[in-house]
């Protein structure tokens, strides 16, 4: 086959051919099987056999000669080669004719001597010609062929010279015969230089001969062409041509596995089939296309060698007048490589991502550490701040319950509320950053929006110092009940309110809340603002209504009061209802709605609007209307105060909850803030009213009519000039029927029943009825309203947790706890019996106080057995300070009392004397005053002190003291009076569980005192 | 000085007392209490107030140097204290006891000094304060002046 492509001018590439051939080594076989196990098989292993003995380059040896011929590269190689070998050539010829030169010069220089010693000394001459030697430059061998020869020749001609010179004549004859030796010499010498001469042309013939130029390149030829095989013998490289149609015309591969033939004339293409062939012809056709080298990278998943990955070289092949011949293609396996390439990427990745992720652990560690610090330091200064305030603000409360003249509670009135403003600002503070280090939890409860509402405004409304109209709009489709955080929801309404009226002089402010299909927050003002104006139509009317009214509460108020704080005619307040405009139509669908209860728990959007008609927010400032500490001028702050934080709390927590807030606002028009917010709709949708998981909203003494009407109203209005708290619920229009009675009872409550009450409860908030302040008159404003309308009664507790109004809550509950005594018996009470009335109300304490009823009875006893005896008084207290400021009180009340220090030695003296009162510490060494009252009560019961035995006491029962005792009734109860330190109820509670009949709370004042005596003591 | 001088400059002190919250209306209680029967009553109170609270006080410091505080035992003593002072009127005073009960409470040792430091000073202050109106009416007295009722 290879002959078949010879032609004579690759006479020399034949022969290297062959002597290639015998440079594969015989175990190739096995080398080449390692790379070639991919395809175990028949024909893959007949392919290697055939392989083996033959050349594995596969030449297409007439291609390569027109390459080497046409090609440039080909022609340059050729060009470098024969420049070389001419170099070589050069350098051969120039030393050899330095040679020459050299020995032409020594010939001419002996020549030139041999003359002058002719002419000048001619006998001489030839004497030292015979002593020099010729010098050469030439190699060892030939100086080393010279001098073996030529001496030896020189010896010959010599020797006979001598014989000669001997021979002939004296001394004339010497010079003659030295002159013909030296002639003979020169001659010598001439025969030698024609030696050399010879000898040179025999070498330079012998060197033209040995380094023909053919001989030389196909040596060069043949060295690289073994260094290449030494190199490549192992390399996973293949190397190839392939001419302009990218056929291949010349193919190295060290381990094949196709048969030459199968190659030789064909494209990739044609060869191969799949993944990547395609790839590298394009690529192959590109480099011949643009003509300028490249490398890619390829991956082959053929057939015939299976998934592997080369890094192809080509570079394109022109013609010496610069057409495209052809590419030079040159692959390298690396499929071992770009996996491991391709692994370390991996691992670089990962440890990329690792790393990443070390990172943001950290970062997390960080702000985890950050939110507990900041947690940390949230609970001390909740704490740090919050209980001394709440300590001020609590002492205060107190001290507002005190007697005090009307300067001092106008006084004690602002410390409140300023104490309350500062402890809502903290509360302020604290929220917000609580919302935003993320502590903040919510809360989920179930609470009816209606009345979240209603009291919303109520609270509003009964702090209100302006007049404006409140009002709270609840479609019908708001669910009853819905589960959400109440507190927050109701301190998102309570801050919106506020701010509302704030910025409000006129007109009205209210809330309207109906459901949304999702969180957007967009439509339906049009037809808001058409219910906004129905509503006031509304309110005209129910003003009209109340007119005739109005004349009868103010002389009530007057009467009942002793004015306003105003003092202001003007100023006072009407009362106002607005019954029966709770249209028929609501009713009717919110029975629906409850008689559809949703099933499941399903999520609710319920739109929440707030707006007023107030001065408005210039639309520059809404943009930053809800950051923190912003407002919408340093006019406003001057103007309104307020820190900016109230809309910064709203917003967060309506985002926090899941909703959004947003503002809408026309200067000097008004604003609406709104807030959609998802609640959970709870499955049993329980429209019955004694739930009493809404005790929080609901007054636990709310009769369940009212309760019904409270579910369900869906409109509440506060109107102007009332006296705040008084709203109607347009759901019944016998209202105005009724009120007559409700003043008569009012009036009785005054008079009697109220005195009735601060006498027989000192603590009592109602007390403070006497003062005259605006609460008050609120307060019996609100009796008056709940009498006058027994069936739709709201109860006006503000139990929302806001201490502002917690005091006066107390109060107006304390009114309206009464109520339902005296509302009820509708029929009864039109009587307008006086007394009848007071005993009611005295039933009703007695039902709140239930150990009361005993007392009463005890004082009424007590007065009945009264003696012109002092009154016997046992003080029973460990504290002397105490006990002196109690006594020297007591001296001044007129009583001398007994003292004792502790509980056994209160138990001794109550055995030997009867005492008719006893001020009785709660907390004592020994025995406390609890349990001491237990004993004593047991003692009074069983008419002995077994009792006090089993709880280890040693009673000394004397029996002149017994006898004594057995005197009088053993059954007599003793009104025990506590005297704690802690004036909160669950201590009174814990009193009156114990068996005491009421309490005095430390510091024991005079007045207390007094007051507490008088209930007991004759 | 003059009488009135002195009447004018204790109801001055009175008044920044009861402003400072020094004192509070228990205080005035006990000025109502005295009269010609019991002429040093007041005098008398406070000087058993302050008996009593610097026995307290010593009690409180010894109970919570212990290494294992009685907290039972501290509040007891912080209790009477807070009795005394507020049968006395020494707001602050009681007012500290308040947030020391807190502190017992959550047998937090540390807050507990805190609230005896608190109260010591607290109890010196009011100390230095009754006895400067003690003497005031002292030299009123002396002077041959009423003392003012100061409401």
């Amino acid at each position: 086959m290879v002959c078949e492509m010879e032609s004579d001018q690759t006479e020399d590439m034949e022969m290297e051919v062959e002597v290639l051939s015998s440079m594969w080594p015989e175990d190739m076989n096995e080398n080449g099987k390692q790379f070639n196990i991919d395809w175990p098989g028949e024909d893959q292993d007949m392919l290697e056999e055939v392989n083996i003995n033959e050349d594995s380059t596969i030449v297409d040896f007439k291609r390569l000669v027109e390459l080497t011929n046409y090609s440039e590269k080909g022609s340059s190689q050729l060009a470098y080669l024969v420049k070389n070998w001419e170099y070589k050539q050069e350098n051969a010829v120039r030393l050899l004719r330095e040679e020459l030169d050299n020995l032409s010069k020594q010939q001419q220089e002996s020549e030139l001597k041999k003359l002058e010693i002719l002419e000048k000394y001619q006998f001489e001459e030839e004497r030292y010609g015979g002593d020099k030697r010729p010098i050469s430059i030439l190699d060892e061998d030939l100086k080393r062929y010279i001098f073996q020869e030529a001496p030896r020749k020189r010896n010959d001609v010599k020797i006979q010279d001598k014989l000669e010179i001997d021979a002939e004549y004296d001394s004339i004859k010497y010079w003659k015969q030295r002159a013909t030796h030296l002639e003979k010499l020169l001659e010598t010498s001439g025969q030698r230089e024609q030696i050399l001469t010879e000898k040179l042309q025999e070498s330079i013939e012998n060197l033209e001969r040995q380094s023909s130029p053919v001989e030389e390149l196909s040596q060069v030829l043949k060295r690289a062409d073994n260094f290449l095989h030494f190199v490549l013998q192992n390399a996973p490289v293949v190397i190839g041509h392939q001419d302009n149609e990218l056929r291949y015309r010349f193919i190295y591969n060290h381990f094949p596995s196709l048969r030459e033939e199968d190659i030789i004339g064909k494209t990739d293409v044609e060869i191969f089939t799949g993944a990547g062939v395609k790839e590298s012809q394009d690529f192959k056709r590109e480099v011949l296309e643009r003509g300028i080298p490249a490398k890619r990278e390829i991956t082959f998943d053929t057939g015939l060698f299976g998934s592997k990955t080369f890094l192809i070289y080509v570079e394109p092949v022109f013609s010496k007048a610069g057409e495209t011949l052809g590419v030079n293609y040159m692959g390298m396996e690396i499929t071992d490589q770009v996996r491991k390439r391709e692994k370390m990427a991996k691992l670089r990745e990962e440890i990329a991502v690792q790393k990443a992720k070390e990172t943001e652990l950290n970062k997390t560690i960080h702000i985890t550490e950050e939110t507990m610090r900041a947690k940390q330091m949230l609970a001390t200064m909740s704490h740090e701040i919050r209980s001394p305030l709440s300590g001020v603000v609590s002492m205060t409360e107190i001290l507002s319950t005190t007697k005090l003249d009307k300067e001092q509670r106008q006084l004690v009135n602002v410390m409140l509320s300023s104490g309350d403003l500062v402890l809502q600002l903290i509360n302020d503070i604290l929220d917000l950053s609580k919302v935003e280090s993320g502590v903040m939890k919510l809360e989920a409860t179930k609470f009816r929006p209606r009345e979240v509402v209603k009291h919303v405004l109520q609270t509003a409304a009964a702090s209100l110092q302006k007049i404006l109209t409140l009002e709270g709009h609840i479609a019908e489709d708001v669910p009853i009940e819905v589960v959400g955080d109440v507190l927050r929801i109701r301190q998102i309404l309570t801050n919106l309110i506020s701010n509302a009226i704030k910025f409000t002089h006129e007109g009205k402010v209210g809330i309207k809340l109906y459901v949304v299909s999702g969180p957007c927050p967009d439509v339906k003002q049009g037809s808001h603002k058409r219910m906004a104006s129905d509503h006031s139509k509304v309110l005209a009317k129910i003003c009209k209504e109340d007119k005739c009214t109005s004349p009868s509460n103010n002389a009530l108020d007057r009467k009942g009061s002793g004015g306003c704080k105003d003092a202001d005619g003007a100023n006072e307040r009407l009362l106002q209802k607005g019954e029966g405009n709770y249209s028929e139509q609501n009713g009717a669908s919110i029975e629906d709605e409850v008689d559809d209860p949703n099933q499941q728990e399903t999520t609710v959007w319920i739109r929440c609007d707030v707006y007023d008609t107030g001065i408005g927010i210039p639309e520059n400032a809404i943009p930053t209307l809800f950051k923190k500490y912003m407002q919408v001028g340093a006019d406003t702050a001057r103007k309104y105060g307020g820190t900016g934080l109230g809309l910064a709390i709203c917003k967060q927590l309506a985002e926090l909850m899941g909703g959004h807030m947003t503002v809408s606002s026309k200067e000097h028009h008004g604003s609406t803030f709104t807030f959609i917010l998802p609640y959970k709709v709870s499955p049993v949708c329980d429209s019955s009213d004694d739930n009493e998981e809404l005790t929080e909203m609901d007054n636990h003494d709310t009769s369940s009519e009212g309760n019904d009407d409270d579910i369900n109203s869906g409109f509440f209005q506060f109107q102007p000039r009332t006296l705040g708290s008084l709203f109607s619920s347009h759901s019944s229009g016998r209202a105005p029927k009724l009120s007559p009675n409700g003043f008569g009872y009012n009036t009785l409550n005054k008079t009697n029943g109220f005195q009735v009450n601060s006498h027989s409860f000192p603590l009592d908030s109602n007390t403070s009825k006497e003062t005259g302040s605006v609460e008050d008159a609120c307060s019996v404003a609100d009796a008056v309203e709940t009498c006058s309308d027994p069936e739709s009664t709201f109860k006006h507790t503000r139990n929302s947790g806001n201490p502002s109004t917690s005091g006066r809550e107390q109060k107006i509950n304390g009114v309206l706890d009464h109520t339902p005594c005296l509302s009820s018996p509708n029929s009864e009470t039109t009587n307008s019996d006086q007394g009848e009335i007071t005993e009611k109300i005295e039933k009703s304490q007695i039902q709140e106080q239930p150990d009361k009823s005993s007392e009463c009875s005890s004082s009424k006893d007590a007065q009945i057995s009264k003696t012109s005896l002092k009154p016997k008084i046992l003080l029973v207290e460990d504290n002397k300070i105490l006990v002196m400021v109690t006594r020297s009180m007591m001296k001044q009340l007129g009583h001398d009392i007994d003292i004792v220090n502790n509980g056994v030695e209160a138990l001794r003296a109550v055995q030997r004397y009867r005492y008719d009162l006893i001020l009785m510490d709660v907390c004592m060494p020994v025995m406390d005053g609890l349990q001491t009252t237990r004993l004593i009560r047991s003692y009074e019961e069983s008419g002995n002190w077994d009792a006090a035995k089993d709880a280890g006491i040693d009673v000394e029962v004397s029996p002149s003291n017994t006898s004594q005792r057995s005197d009088e009734s053993s059954t007599k109860r003793i009104p025990i009076i506590a005297m704690t330190a802690n004036a909160i109820s669950e201590s009174a509670e814990e009193c009156y569980a114990n068996g005491m009949d009421s309490f005095v709370s430390k510091p024991v004042t005079l007045q207390k005192l007094k007051e507490s005596l008088q209930q007991y003591l004759p | 000085m003059e009488v009135g001088q002195l009447q004018r400059s204790f109801v001055e002190y009175m008044a920044s007392l009861f402003r400072e919250g020094f004192l509070d209306g228990q205080f005035s209680q006990l000025q109502q209490l005295q009269d010609d029967s019991n002429p040093e009553f007041v005098v008398e109170v406070v000087s058993l107030f302050f008996e009593d609270s610097e026995r307290l006080l010593n009690d409180l410091t010894m109970a919570l140097d212990q290494p294992n505080v009685d907290f039972k035992q501290v509040d007891a003593h912080v209790h009477q204290l807070k009795g005394s002072s507020s049968s006395v009127g020494a707001q602050r005073v009681k007012n500290c006891c308040v947030l020391f009960r807190n502190c017992c409470e959550e047998q937090n040792t540390e807050a507990c000094l805190r609230c005896l430091q608190q109260i010591k000073q607290e109890y010196l202050l009011v100390k230095n304060k009754l006895q400067t109106l003690f003497e005031l009416e002292q030299q009123i007295v002396a002077a041959g002046g009423a003392i003012p009722m100061v409401q």
